[in-house]
């Protein structure tokens, strides 16, 4: 696997024995052990993944507000230092050029989490459209990125730090200490459960991952891999760049109009947004294989013999023993109950619509 | 710890493997294919009555991640299917030479067992491919 970008930690998994697959370009852990039992850990106790092909970007200066909250739907000016939210950036033509977390670090400085295989793509978008007084910094080789998930995460992370983890409530952060080195300590997460999401320097990144699985032994922590991820994201409604979501869908067809502020004022798509709010031709929705089978992505979905719409992920999960999915259906025919069919590898197999997310954590 | 690949059986470079016993050959994945595949949640295979021929498709195994086609390593016709699959597609992980069989088939051409790889020749084929 030449030419593959690696993450500081590539030398760690191979030890660790995990299958490395080419994931957007990168060289990642698709599993370690076992999907299914990388899978219970998360959802039992805890699991650590590494993240660090995220991309890291900056928005700095006097109106890095400004910039920020042109390129994407959310509403920056709502956030605070030390919170994050859930938005995305978006074409002129209202469709995703990327789901992303911004982060309010101060006033001058916005944080933003994107995905791996759109850091390139999303730091010209911004440069593009920028006319302020600010700055946008690519910062991805500055960052490892650990995510530490389950309800033993602030257990297992706690033992690493003087930051006092249970003071940053869910999508705030703090800029704390990890083993005594600066460290950008979220409670975010992709997997559906309590947990954080920590940045840090590419140097240290070895020693706090091998510290982090030390600290999580006693509760059965597991080194988990992209597999585990996407089943863990899937089984909690959460979109996947390339899959639920992409350059010709909007988010109200995403199911994620609530991350929209039309309110705000200007921003990059708005124009499209309101045509497209006005008639939203079809929407996500899950689904139960009730039939024999397991649906992928990508996997024609029938209604009464026609053909409907299309599989975005599909799998097994894990927690409902269930084989279930997302896929998109014409508007008038998305909601749950409905029955549908998949047609798996020339055979047409049934399923019944069903609501997202599939899986919700007791709090 | 290496996999011991029984000498009595017959493999593919697809990795399934075959044992014959007079004219019924049983035939399942190898233990490569299922720690390749990683955890099995699905089999798919063929009915009793079914024909199937060397080299062409019979069925498919999913874990997690992937769908992988099984290929009849012979000719004949499917006498018995493995129906403890259906529930228990994990036991291709948990034994894949033995409890996991998956199709027993009356062959149709015996002699074409003897083309397929012996254990000391499937072994090397699959030191061949991890590198």
């Amino acid at each position: 696997m030449s030419g593959l970008k690696k993450t500081p930690l590539n030398e760690v998994h191979r030890r660790l024995g995990a299958r490395m697959v080419d994931f957007g370009g990168w060289e990642m852990p698709v599993q370690y052990s076992s999907i299914l039992e990388e899978h219970r850990a998360v959802r039992t106790a805890v699991g650590l993944f590494d993240v660090s092909h995220m991309g890291e970007i900056e928005i700095r200066g006097p109106e890095a507000l400004e910039l920020t909250n042109y390129v994407t739907v959310n509403d920056a000016a709502k956030l605070t230092p030390g919170r994050a939210q859930y938005s995305a950036l978006l074409y002129e033509h209202g469709g995703f050029v990327d789901d992303i977390l911004v982060h309010k670090v101060a006033d001058d400085h916005f944080f933003l989490c994107v995905n791996a295989s759109n850091q390139e793509k999303d730091y010209e978008h911004i440069r593009a459209v920028n006319r302020w007084d600010a700055e946008v910094v690519f910062a991805s080789e500055r960052y490892a990125q650990l995510a530490i998930q389950g309800p033993k995460a602030p257990a297992t992370l706690q033992k690493l730090t003087r930051t006092r983890l249970e003071e940053i409530r869910y999508y705030r952060f703090t800029d704390g200490e990890v083993l005594g080195v600066r460290g950008r300590i979220a409670r975010t997460g992709y997997t559906g459960e309590d947990g954080f999401e920590i940045y840090i320097g590419p140097a240290e990144a070895e020693r706090i991952w091998n510290a982090v699985l030390e600290a999580g032994e006693e509760f059965g922590i597991r080194p988990c891999g992209l597999g585990a991820r996407n089943t863990l994201r899937m089984e909690a409604g959460m979109a996947l760049y390339g899959h639920e979501i992409d350059a010709s869908i909007n988010p109200f067809e995403a199911g994620l109009g609530w991350i929209v502020k039309m309110d705000k004022g200007e921003f990059l798509g708005r124009a499209a947004l309101e045509k497209a709010r006005e008639r939203v031709r079809r929407n996500l929705i899950g689904f139960e294989v009730t039939g024999r089978g397991i649906a992928r992505d990508g996997y024609e979905v029938l209604i009464g013999g026609d053909l409907a719409g299309w599989v975005t992920s599909g799998g097994p999960s894990p927690t409902l023993g269930k084989n279930i999915g997302m896929c998109y259906l014409p508007a008038d025919q998305a909601e749950p109950g409905r029955k549908i069919e998949i047609l798996i590898r020339g055979r047409t197999v049934e399923a019944v619509t069903a609501p997202i997310p599939f899986y919700k954590r007791k709090r | 710890m290496a996999a011991t690949y029984p000498e009595n059986y017959r493999y593919t470079k697809e990795h399934e493997w075959v044992v014959v016993e007079g004219d019924t050959a049983t035939i399942g994945i190898t233990d490569y294919a299922q720690k390749e595949l990683g955890d099995v949640v699905y089999v798919d295979l063929p009915q009793p009555g079914d024909s199937v021929v060397a080299g062409k498709t019979m069925g498919s195994v999913e874990s997690v991640k992937a769908v992988s086609d099984v290929y009849s390593p012979v000719t004949g016709e499917v006498i018995e299917v493995n129906q403890k699959l259906a529930d228990a597609p994990e036991k291709v992980n948990e034994d894949p030479h033995g409890e996991a069989w998956m199709v027993k088939v009356r062959l149709s051409n015996p002699a074409e067992v003897e083309s397929l790889l012996t254990a000391a020749e499937y072994q090397s084929y699959i030191e061949g491919s991890e590198s």
